[in-house]
């Protein structure tokens, strides 16, 4: 009668608000439920295994249309619940086969659940990204002694070749030192730091370098101080592009490590 | 500020270069490196190898958002490719394809870069010469993960 499912785990919290979650739908379009165990609650969906079971799900994920749309939908499912109280983001494709097995492992896990629950209480994640244009920091053209006194073309063709690469150099080794120095005063108002790779310029569409791209977990008593410090490093180094992106859950503090 | 509102990790430029972007909807780069390379990680009962999850972020990053640049640089291989619309085939099979697919775009993006003249080719080869137009480090995969449990 009813088409086999699996339950897609979003996030577990330490107490779930069922209405923060009424009207909220998951992956499949399903309503979002909350599971509750081990004073611990997650937040699931029920999803048919025709889409979600091991075969169909992998070659879902080959199907780039249909991996954003999961994907944002998995985050808004997270962010909707996050709003309601801290909560633990679950990776992407967390299934088990029922809710009974849900409640296993909200029971097994407790002490680890917990104490991440603990870690990220009270603090919010943000990303800060940098972006530079290398060429605010070659060195000045000047500075080089590559000289016009060699009038051999192919000299002075490699000559210049070299100081360009010299110079490239030079800049990201700048560029580096000046996005430490950016991450070093947000680390001061952060709890927790995390980087991420920079991001592909075809998938982020960016010029420049991406010098910096990391989450920080912010104490939610310094949320506007390190809004404000993001505000006032990319004033202070004009040749550097900041981004704040968030509030986000706390994706990146998470793990139980 | 009290508890932010919407959790929804949207972005906003800060200086003047660019207006603020507030209210926009978080990027889908900046949602997919966490979704799929944060969170905690759990075994399920439906397995999901996170190989797959590896290499489908590198994928993406290969592709999505900017299909059009992608095709101006000659890279259209997903077009057909009939993994990436419908169809499957051996993962492992596939792990492999890619990877020889991404050693083909990074020599050929070496290639278009290094036009040396020979002296210098001679010289011994630089590693990750840095590039004015993607930065350091942009060709390096996600660190591997430890699965839990």
């Amino acid at each position: 009668m009813t088409e086999p499912s699996a339950t897609w785990l979003y996030a577990v919290a330490s107490a779930a608000d069922q209405d923060a979650l009424s009207g909220v739908t998951g992956l499949a379009g399903e309503p979002v439920r909350v599971v509750e165990a081990a004073g611990l609650a997650a937040v699931v969906g029920t999803v048919p295994l025709g889409d979600f079971g091991e075969e169909p799900l992998r070659a879902h994920l080959d199907d780039l249309h249909w991996l954003e749309e999961a994907v944002r939908a998995h985050h808004r499912v997270i962010g909707a619940a996050a709003r309601a109280g801290g909560v633990l983001p679950l990776r992407f494709a967390t299934l088990y086969t029922d809710d009974d097995r849900v409640r296993a492992l909200l029971t097994d896990r407790r002490a680890a659940f917990n104490e991440a629950l603990e870690r990220v209480a009270g603090r919010t994640e943000w990303g800060v990204k940098a972006y530079v244009d290398p060429r605010a920091f070659l060195p000045d053209p000047e500075d080089d002694a590559t000289g016009g006194a060699d009038d051999r073309p192919g000299t002075a063709y490699l000559l210049r070749r070299r100081s360009q690469r010299t110079g490239q150099e030079t800049a990201h080794l700048r560029a580096t030192e000046r996005a430490e120095e950016i991450h070093a005063t947000l680390t001061r108002l952060a709890a927790g730091t995390a980087e991420h790779p920079p991001q592909d310029t075809r998938l982020a569409e960016y010029e420049g370098w991406m010098v910096l791209n990391n989450s920080y977990l912010v104490p939610d008593l310094n949320t506007e101080e390190f809004a404000a410090a993001v505000t006032t490093l990319g004033e202070r180094f004009p040749e550097v592009r900041l981004e704040l992106s968030g509030p986000w859950p706390p994706y990146s503090f998470s793990g139980e490590g | 500020m009290s508890r932010p509102a919407p959790f929804n990790g949207a972005g906003r430029s800060i200086g003047a270069q660019r207006a603020p972007t507030g209210g926009e909807p978080a990027n889908l780069a900046d949602i997919l490196e966490r979704v799929l390379d944060k969170g905690i990680v759990i075994a399920g009962d439906i397995r999901i190898n996170l190989l797959d999850i590896e290499l489908l972020t590198i994928k993406i990053r290969l592709l999505i958002a900017s299909v059009d640049r992608a095709r101006e640089m000659g890279i259209d291989w997903w077009e057909h490719d009939p993994t990436l619309s419908s169809g499957r085939r051996d993962v492992l099979e596939e792990n492999r394809r890619l990877r020889e697919r991404l050693g083909e775009l990074e020599s050929a993006r070496s290639a278009e870069r290094e036009e040396r003249p020979e002296a210098e080719q001679r010289r011994p080869a630089r590693q990750q010469e840095p590039d004015l137009r993607q930065g350091p480090d942009l060709r390096q995969g996600p660190a591997p993960k430890e699965e839990e449990e």
